[in-house]
């Protein structure tokens, strides 16, 4: 039956959807110039966060990965933080 | 013609007077060129982050250019030769963004988004919470 397979599939404890911070009304706007809004997209080592685990749409990853490493050139953002 | 931003590193040991002077020369090429610089921002000493030829810590200044493609270049060329850039990205932007840059407004933004992270975590549980703790198992898994 379709709604018991359904029924099995889903773990015990439910973790709501994550929607992505850049869309949707008042989104921040991706900028390399914003180091405070990029900063909580990278990892304590200065690595890029994935997308699966910040939840930010395919699209706007991309962005921001651009803008990660724009920031990095300017010397705004580590490469690598130890 | 089309729009760049402009962002420069200057020597941690110029004074700020110079970087203005150097702003002021660098639009007096694209002048030259037939283009237009709407905005100038100085943004001051800033640390950087790992370092640049030797450099610590550097001026950082931005400029909106508005300027066919061959004045741009010819403004790269004069940089590469001074002694007192140390680095330099030029950003092609479908538009230029009016106002004053993130890094200007920075204070008061801030203080704008932690109201906002505030509401947010009230409304819909966090993101912001969770994603460095996920992040750093990952890390750890390496």
């Amino acid at each position: 039956m379709a709604m018991g397979a359904q029924g099995g599939a889903r773990r015990p404890f439910f973790r709501r959807r994550k929607t992505c911070p850049f869309s949707g009304d008042n989104a921040p706007k991706i900028d390399y110039k914003d180091t405070k809004l990029l900063q909580r997209y990278i990892s304590e080592r200065g690595k890029i966060v994935p997308a699966r685990i910040s939840a930010v749409s395919n699209l706007k990853q991309r962005e921001l990965a651009v803008a990660i490493k724009r920031a990095r050139f300017l010397g705004l953002l580590p490469y690598v933080l130890k | 013609m089309p729009f760049y931003e402009h962002v420069f590193l200057a020597r941690q040991d110029v004074t700020a007077q110079q970087v203005e002077e150097m702003i002021a020369q660098y639009k007096g090429v694209i002048e030259a060129g037939k283009g237009s610089v709407p905005k100038q921002e100085y943004w001051g000493v800033k640390s950087l982050t790992y370092r640049i030829r030797k450099n610590r810590k550097a001026h950082m200044a931005l400029m909106n250019i508005d300027a066919p493609a061959a004045a741009v270049h010819e403004m790269e060329r004069q940089m590469r030769i001074s002694e007192d850039v140390i680095r330099f990205m030029t950003v092609k932007v479908e538009a230029l963004e009016e106002g004053p840059s993130a890094m200007m407004q920075k204070r008061d933004r801030d203080e704008r988004r932690g109201d906002r992270r505030r509401d947010r975590d009230g409304e819909e549980g966090s993101f912001n919470d969770d994603a460095p703790v996920v992040a750093d198992v990952t890390e750890e898994a390496n």
